[in-house]
């Protein structure tokens, strides 16, 4: 493997070659270190890289799926319109609540306020948006030329905050800003603790939780609530799948956070554990196994005997449910193989998923997770911030002398501890299969040579990878969009996954790729009447 | 759905919401695709090119490539030289192409990078060609970014060497693959010889084969691109998508130019074709002919289906106006008319269309979907003709929808099919038909529901 992937390298120019090298792990079992790989670095101009911005991060991952603010993009009209309805976190209104999910937001700038400056029409924005849609809270967020015109777009918000006696709040989120979606996370992490969380108060019952970094794609959200409330969670504030900003509000009086994405909100959850007390424990609800044991773990944090015995009823009732069916889909993915290539969570997710249905990953990797994501928190202390990342702000925050509580004595959190993900993601490659192959930032060359070399049966990326994988004859599934079905989370979710996949393996038209005439030849001669 | 939109109109001048256009860089993507061999080149930070390649792939549900400079902040605050020459080498060295069209965006733009001095301090392999269009986002929409990208095509490669090669250049605009198919069979029946530039068939509608290729067999050859200087005449389908190509084309190289609408319905598919017959001196084959009055049969015939249909249209300019005139040919009332793309031109020659007709509806150009959705809460409409976005409002108000235009995004196999010249407009037709009367049924009582139609 490893000679064969050098080959492949070999094509790069030397000072490509050297860089791409130290993102290619071959899972080694037998390695006396734990294996490192290098991640959260700028990407290699015309490489033709799968990743996106810090914009994208900030807006269109974070902030977008809140469906009671207004998301107003500052900037020309592509960001906003880009990042309009294509991510497919979905939401519900509640009552007369608010639900701007359906609409686009943009100061659409032009030529003169490029030169002149955009804060005027800003401001205009946001009060026709006051005038129009009478929300409680609007989001600002960069775009690339914003920074560079020095629009001060955290002026603009705080007067037009005391104006209209609204929350006003603006993210800095230009495209430029770090080397992928990941530093625009971080900014809109930075802003929620800021000036959201913790600002609402609301009584709330013993076990009660909030569910982070779950965007409700597809439906997500919903089945994993559903499970949960099942056996008896009370769900505090969603973020920010089906979230709004009235419940974040509250946030800080759960009693534990539960966090499905570590990449994006992985400093919340530090953030409130140092504000408010509260732990965070890190879960999957991607696949059956993963479940159970997410929920399991759970009901160990809260440790009361009501909650074990509603939890393995739950488990159980579920179980009955979906495994006639699970069955039958399994029998057809059985044996397979599949390449993950998701953002910075789902390449390590769905690992657990395709286990379930006996579908061996022979290769993982992300578009912007960090070295933590792939090796585990406790590489934290070794990671170096680059220059690229710099500009990206680093919140101190403090503990709130109101309400900050201590939920677990202290022996019991050493036991706990080491139980469970408590406030720690051990990552993705120790989970991963001595020989495969761990890529990070992969490039549209590399998923070339890649799939030719693994030749796996299922291919997951996004929309970008899809028919490149579809034109050379192999199944590609988006884990970003769910190919428009959905929800893959819990139980439920784990069924539909397994009906799409066995249903992409066994589409009668990968049969007609090849014309007849190209295998068989065809009868020479005439009839003769 | 769109519950928050209220029914009084409000008069907005900082807020864009729901916008009926996109930025530049896109169209240029499109327009380079549409060169063979060539891969396309996003100078700025690498969310735009990724977006951009997703808007591509979603409506033609086929790979899009394109490379991009990753600007980072650093970047951003000093230029994008280093950059664009290490992506340049880069692309050059893995992927390979022949010629590498380089498009901005609005941060290169605001910093202000010259490209060309860029371009001169690269390393360019033999026999390798990078062109470049500047398409700041601020600047009209991604038409002008396409647009910008086809005149860059001139700059760079159009030569005049004076032998003249008897063809007639045709710029298609900003229409699907099959359309350009449609334009190129329409030239071929009367055997005239033609460059068209760009060309996204057999790029963006490629084939399954089992093996991917990254650059497909369609596309505009270089050394064609070149020869478009010889040419006799220039035909510019769509004046904001095309006409300023032909007017460089006409300033370097002195080749006349026609600017027509895109070729949509009978009307201007007929003035399409006749000035295909001035410029070759050939006869209108008979086979168009028999097109054409196949569609003017069809027309008479299912007159009752549309005839006196309120609709509102929109979508990209030059479709829509050519969609307008068509509209008005089949009878129907096209009551709002409206573009995201600024231009006055575009209000003008609806406006004295829909004067011409008699027809009291609005016209707005650089405006928005939720402009467009409170005019028919206003005062409804029998059909809406756009985008997939106008599904939302199509739904609120309880619409029938024809989806048409760019993007796409929730229908399968519509780029396969054209729109463009006889053919497009009998489909067109039948999609306008399909929809009202899947409609009349819907709502029919059972004892109303008709067997013929």
């Amino acid at each position: 493997m490893k000679q064969k992937l050098d080959k492949i390298l070999e094509k790069y120019p030397a000072a490509v070659f050297k860089n791409r090298k130290q993102h290619i792990v071959v899972k080694d079992d037998s390695a006396e270190q734990p294996q490192t790989i290098a991640a959260n670095v700028r990407t290699i101009p015309g490489i033709i890289t799968n990743r996106g911005c810090c914009y994208a991060g900030c807006k269109g991952v974070v902030l977008g799926p809140l469906r009671d603010a207004v998301v107003l993009t500052h900037g020309p009209i592509g960001c906003g319109y880009y990042t309009w309805g294509t991510r497919r976190n979905k939401g519900r209104t509640k009552g007369d609540e608010l639900n701007l999910l359906a609409y686009c937001f943009s100061t659409d700038l032009q030529e003169s306020d490029i030169v002149f400056g955009g804060e005027k029409k800003l401001y205009q924005a946001i009060r026709e948006a006051v005038d129009i849609f009478k929300p409680k809270t609007i989001f600002i967020c960069a775009t690339c030329p914003v920074g560079l015109i020095g629009d001060d777009i955290h002026a603009v918000a705080l007067r037009a905050q005391k104006e209209f006696g609204i929350k006003v709040v603006a993210f800095s989120c230009e495209g430029y800003k770090g080397v992928s979606q990941s530093g625009g996370h971080h900014i809109a992490n930075n802003g929620l603790i800021k000036h959201i969380i913790g600002t609402g108060e609301k009584a709330v019952g013993k076990y009660s939780i909030n569910l982070l970094g779950e965007y409700n794609i597809g439906g997500d959200g919903w089945e994993i609530e559903r499970i949960l409330k099942k056996i008896g969670y009370e769900i505090v504030a969603l973020i920010p799948g089906n979230g709004t900003v009235e419940d974040l509000k509250y946030a800080h009086k759960a009693t534990l956070n539960v966090i499905q994405c570590h990449r994006s909100i992985n400093y919340i959850g530090d953030m409130m554990r140092t504000k408010y007390g509260q732990d965070w424990l890190k879960v999957n609800f991607i696949g059956i196994s993963s479940t159970i044991k997410s929920l399991r773990d759970l009901a160990r944090y809260f440790d009361d005997p009501d909650l074990y015995a509603r939890t393995e009823a739950v488990i159980a009732e579920e179980l009955e449910e979906i495994t006639p069916q699970i069955e039958e889909y399994r029998k057809i993915c059985k044996g397979k193989t599949a390449a993950l290539f998701v953002g910075g969570s789902r390449a390590h997710h769905y690992q657990h998923l395709f286990k379930d249905l006996g579908v061996e990953t022979v290769l993982a990797g992300y578009e912007f997770a960090h070295r933590d994501d792939y090796e585990g928190r406790e590489v934290l202390p070794t990671i170096k911030e680059d220059g690229d990342s710099k500009n990206i702000e680093n919140l101190e925050v403090e503990p709130d002398p109101k309400h900050y509580r201590i939920f677990l004595s202290k022996e019991k959190y050493e036991q706990l501890k080491n139980e469970i993900q408590l406030n720690d993601y051990t990552g993705m490659i120790r989970e991963m299969k001595n020989g495969s192959l761990v890529i990070d930032d992969l490039n549209h060359y590399e998923t070339e040579e890649i799939l030719k070399l693994l030749k796996p049966d299922i291919f997951c990326s996004g929309i970008k990878d899809k028919y490149v994988a579809h034109k050379a004859g192999i199944f590609s599934k988006q884990l970003h969009s769910y190919d428009y079905s959905g929800p893959y989370a819990g139980f439920r979710g784990a069924v539909i996954f397994a009906r799409d996949i066995a249903m992409g393996l066994k589409t009668p038209s990968w049969k007609l790729v090849t014309p007849p005439w190209k295998t068989q030849p065809i009868i020479e001669g005439s009839y003769v009447c | 759905m769109l519950d928050f939109t209220p029914k009084e109109y409000v008069d907005r001048k900082g807020l864009v919401i729901n916008p009926a256009k996109t930025c530049q860089p896109v169209g240029a993507m499109y327009a380079a695709l549409g060169i063979h061999k060539c891969l396309p080149h996003s100078h700025g930070s690498q969310g735009c090119c990724a977006y951009h390649r997703k808007f591509l792939t979603r409506h033609f549900r086929d790979p899009v490539m394109a490379s991009t400079s990753s600007f980072t902040e650093g970047a951003a605050v000093f230029g994008g030289g280093t950059n664009l020459k290490t992506a340049i080498k880069n692309v050059f060295s893995i992927y390979n192409p022949d010629i590498i069209a380089i498009h901005t965006t609005c941060l290169s733009e605001t910093i202000g990078d010259d490209i060309p001095a860029i371009i001169l301090q690269s390393q360019v392999p033999e026999g390798k060609i990078v062109i470049h269009a500047n398409t700041p986002s601020y600047v009209g929409s991604h038409i002008t970014g396409f647009s910008n990208m086809v005149k860059g095509m001139v700059k760079y490669l159009s030569k005049n060497s004076g032998v003249p090669n008897g063809k007639i250049n045709v710029i298609p605009g900003f229409v699907n693959p099959a359309d350009m198919r449609e334009m190129k069979r329409i030239l071929k029946a009367f055997g005239a010889e033609f460059i068209m530039f760009p060309d996204t068939s057999g790029v963006l509608d490629a084939p399954m084969t089992g093996k991917y290729e990254m650059y497909p067999s369609g596309g505009t050859k270089v050394e064609e691109l070149i020869d478009t200087g010889n040419s006799k005449a220039t035909i510019a389908l769509g004046s904001f998508a095309s006409a300023d190509g032909a007017f460089e084309l006409d300033k370097k190289c002195k080749v006349p130019y026609t600017v027509l609408k895109t070729p949509i319905g009978i009307e201007a598919t007929d003035r399409f074709l006749m000035e295909i017959s001035k410029i070759t001196g050939k006869e209108i084959p008979y086979e168009l002919e028999e097109e054409r009055g196949q569609v003017v049969d069809v027309m008479v015939d299912c007159h009752y289906h549309y005839h006196g249909k309120k609709v509102a249209i929109f979508g990209d300019p030059d479709l829509v106006i050519a969609l307008t005139e068509f509209a008005i040919s089949l009878g129907m009332i096209p009551k709002y008319v409206l573009t995201g793309t600024p231009g006055d031109s575009f209000e003008k020659e609806v406006g004295e269309m829909l004067k011409a007709a008699g027809v009291d509806g609005k016209v707005k150009a650089a405006g928005d979907l939720f402009t467009l959705h409170q005019w028919i809460k206003e005062e409804p409409v029998d059909l809406l003709m756009g985008t997939t976005h106008g599904k939302y409002i199509a739904r609120a108000e309880d619409i029938p929808f024809v989806r048409i235009g760019f993007p796409i995004l929730d229908r399968s196999v519509h780029s396969y099919m054209p729109l463009v010249g006889y053919r497009g407009a009998m489909r067109i037709i039948e999609m306008i038909s399909n929809t009202l009367l899947d409609r009349q049924d819907r709502d029919a009582a059972d004892e109303d529901l008709e067997l013929i139609m």
